[in-house]
């Protein structure tokens, strides 16, 4: 027996040495690889470095060149013609044509995704240029182009009903090995056509729950940990094992109104329910972030963020007032009351971000502080879809993206002219709708932008709280990390491992 | 023979019921499918009604239960398991793949518990009420009620990230097994330590046991010949029972370690109304049950040959 068991113990020790610093570079984050379809798992692969798109971003959301070379318009804006970039190779060895990218964009145009919501009438292959005819000119084409749904992938990538079947893109790295839901493994490119990365191998793994993620970084697991709670990297920074990056990204925590609802209906009452959040507290409390939001758009978004906008306040007194002049009268409970009905809503949101239903809790106490009852409906995400389409939503607490494209103007015209799934919700400002339009279309200019910001600011059909921050925990050692706010990239090509 | 044919039979019941509750408990969940596939897929940036137009358009959703459900089962006959909603593979492909991941770590899982739980359940069955029984009955308790989460977690804090012994987590290499399997592991352990220490003070107190003693046998080898056998039928019976608390903790262990299992895969597919999946995972699930049953039936059978009668 004892001889058994020693017998056991050593294997067990040999088997679990720790394994030796390798040359490959392990990337963890929380989204899980459907398949090799671009339309649903493309960020990933565009993330890692496998794939690329015709245009690219910087930090600052100026769109940079990527497998095309440079862009123009003709006068009536009606065609946009893409230079393609020379000496192009797909990772299966066969070269990038313009007949390859014009198969790739038509297949991405025909799924879901923002591509399918441009006036794009079709594209057509030129001689080393893609050309896009238009049924109306739209200046933001670029922007869309460089969303993950238009990587351009090999003619083999796709099957003959356009479904991705092989990753075989033109990235820096080449896919060695897919496993969905949960490893990609890449090697380093030999044929890329720019300068090659510094480290040979990455590797990339799903791992659904945070409290594991902030695990793998601590224990040196895992050199590049993304999605990490406000908890956890409390934690990471008190360790040596670890740096923690943040940037503050384009992307808003914010409460969705339905502002048909008859209690919501009255832009002073989306007022009131505005000035009862404390954001600061929210922020610094449950987010650990230093500041809350005071206006939609975080500064990350440039020149869409308008310092000279009256910030959000926190003033409960004022909120009651507001809700007493709109006839609102406090009940024996401390909730109001209006006409025998109670000022109660429901709250829907989501667990994906782990934030979200903290925050919600939060939000319940501040409302009930000024009378208005909360209860919190913590669902699927898909949920404030289906409840904006068939009207049944009150309120919703959601993370809002606003580079899904690197340009906002694809958020604020899917959202707010006049209403979308993730944005504005039984409301209607015809002002909105043109603006955003004309700034679509490429003619308006900073004037347009903060008017837009002003509407959302004194309208309110959505209630901003706080604007995000993405923070990743890289091992001691990794140099050269750069934080993509536009979430397009985890710049692995840059990265070096410290001999 | 016999134990076979019954069990097949028992195997066509299973799958029929299986398909028909989750079949009809995926289609009585509240919320629209399309919009729950169309999440599963896209993300929750870019799930839209548009989405679930083209999700519903594609799958052809909404029609009547009872004929979707009659092809399922026409299909199922075939052995042909349909393609996962969201992802667009073969149900059948995608459980292969998960399934062996699944089976790995809870055959090492078993295997540790056995080399934990039942020796050291014998030891204390041979001096009921001694130290080592009343210990192990605390420690035993406490790692019962400790839940898989928990012990997940605290596994990975001590030998993972206190003393770098093992990866946190992750898939691929033999190293990655040890943590999970162990929090696996040691619930099953502290379960049939339990029922080893009950059966082997109750064949400890049997007449016979003290008669080997008796007649001149060492406590090591009455303990070989007329202990083990009659303690491992209860241990093997109770084994085929554990199946159950195995799959529970595997849906769990699997989330904590980014395990690429059948527990994880099922909890996926639930929450975006992947019903092909969950069918066959279920199916998979029930019917290894079966199969697992059948085998510990026939093993009882061997060891214990008056079960057979």
């Amino acid at each position: 027996m004892k001889r058994t068991l020693s017998l056991i113990a050593a294997a067990l020790l040999a088997a679990t040495a720790p394994a030796l610093a390798d040359d490959t570079l392990d990337v963890v984050a929380q989204f899980e690889i459907q398949s090799p379809e671009p339309s649903t798992s493309g960020y990933i692969f565009t993330r890692m470095g496998v794939t690329e798109t015709l245009t690219n971003a910087d930090p600052e959301g100026q769109l940079t060149p990527g497998l095309a070379t440079d862009w123009s318009t003709s006068d009536d804006g009606l065609t946009w013609t893409f230079t393609l970039r020379d000496g192009v190779m797909f990772h299966d060895g066969s070269g990038m044509t313009p007949e390859s990218v014009v198969n790739a964009l038509n297949i991405a145009q025909g799924k879901p995704g923002p591509l399918s919501s441009t006036p794009v009438e079709s594209v057509e292959a030129g001689d080393g240029a893609v050309m896009f005819k238009m049924s109306e000119p739209f200046a933001a084409l670029p922007a869309y182009l460089a969303h993950y749904s238009a990587q351009i992938l090999a003619p083999n990538a796709y099957g003959p009903d356009g479904a991705g079947v092989q990753i075989i893109g033109t990235g820096p790295y080449k896919v060695t090995g897919l496993a969905p839901p949960l490893s990609l493994k890449a090697e380093a490119f030999g044929d890329y056509w720019g300068s090659a990365p510094n480290v040979p191998n990455v590797s990339y793994a799903a791992v659904s729950r945070v409290e594991t993620r902030a695990l793998m970084a601590e224990s040196g697991e895992a050199d590049f940990v993304f999605g990490l709670d406000p908890a956890s990297v409390a934690r990471l920074e008190a360790t040596d094992a670890t740096t923690v990056h943040s940037v503050a990204i384009p992307r808003t925590l914010l409460i969705k109104v339905n502002a048909g609802h008859p209690f919501l209906s009255d832009p002073e009452a989306r007022q009131a329910l505005s000035l009862a959040i404390d954001r600061e507290g929210i922020a610094k409390a449950v987010l650990r972030y230093p500041e809350g939001a005071t206006q939609l758009f975080p500064p990350a978004v440039g020149e869409w963020h308008d310092e000279m906008l009256d910030p959000l306040a926190y003033d409960p007194e004022a909120a009651k007032a507001l809700l007493a002049d709109l006839g609102w009268e406090a009940g024996g409970d401390g909730i109001l009351t209006r006409d025998g009905e109670r000022f109660a809503l429901t709250l829907t949101t989501y667990p994906d971000r782990p934030e979200l239903p903290l925050v919600a809790s939060v939000l319940e106490q501040q409302f009930r502080a000024v009378g208005v009852e909360l209860s919190i409906n913590t669902t699927n995400s898909s949920e404030i879809s289906s409840g904006h389409a068939d009207g049944s939503l009150d309120l919703s607490l959601i993370a809002r993206n606003f580079g899904l494209i690197p340009n906002p103007v694809g958020t604020v015209l899917s959202d707010y002219a006049p209403t979308g799934d993730w944005g504005a919700m039984g409301w209607q400002n015809d002002e909105i709708v043109e603006i955003a339009r004309s700034v679509g279309r490429g003619d308006g200019g900073e004037d347009a932008r903060a008017r837009i910001a002003e509407i959302l600011q004194t309208e309110l059909p959505i209630i901003p709280i706080a604007w995000y921050r993405q923070t990743l925990a890289v091992a001691a050692g990794v140099e050269g990390t750069v934080i993509d706010p536009w979430e397009r990239t985890f710049g692995l090509q840059d990265l070096k491992l410290a001999q | 023979m016999k134990t076979l044919i019954s069990r097949g039979i028992q195997a066509v019941m299973v799958a029929v019921l299986i398909g028909s509750a989750t079949f009809a408990m995926m289609r009585s969940l509240p919320g629209d499918a399309a919009y729950r596939i169309a999440a599963g897929r896209y993300g929750y940036d870019n799930v839209n009604t548009a989405a679930a137009d083209a999700v519903r358009e594609e799958l052809a959703l909404g029609g009547p239960a009872l004929p979707a459900f009659l092809s399922w089962l026409g299909d199922l006959a075939r052995l042909d398991f349909g393609t996962s909603l969201v992802t667009g593979n073969p149900v059948i492909a995608e459980i292969g793949h998960q399934l062996g991941a699944s089976l790995a770590l809870a055959a090492v899982a078993v295997l540790l518990s056995l080399l934990i739980g039942p020796p050291l359940g014998i030891l204390a069955g041979l001096r009921p009420g001694g130290v080592l029984d009343r210990a192990l009955l605390i420690v035993s308790t406490g790692l019962k009620a400790a839940p898989q989460f928990l012990m997940a977690l605290i596994l990975i804090l001590v030998l993972s990230v206190q003393l770098k012994l093992l990866p946190a987590a992750g898939h691929g290499e033999a190293r990655h097994f040890i943590l999970p399997a162990l929090a696996l592991a040691l619930g099953l352990a502290a379960v049939n330590a339990r029922i080893a220490r009950d059966a082997m003070a109750r064949v400890g107190a049997m007449p016979y046991y003290a008669f080997a003693r008796w007649k001149g046998l060492s406590r090591r080898q009455t303990l070989m010949r007329h202990g083990l056998r009659n303690v491992s039928v209860p241990l093997l019976t109770y084994l085929g029972l554990q199946f159950v608390t195995l799959v529970e903790g595997v849906v769990v262990v699997e989330a904590v370690f980014g395990w690429p299992g059948i527990g994880h895969a099922l909890v996926h597919a639930i929450f975006s109304r992947d019903v092909p999946m969950v069918q066959g995972t279920a199916l998979v699930l029930g019917l290894s049950f079966v199969v697992i049953n059948a085998v510990i039936d026939l093993v009882t059978q061997r060891i214990d040959p008056r079960r057979a009668a």
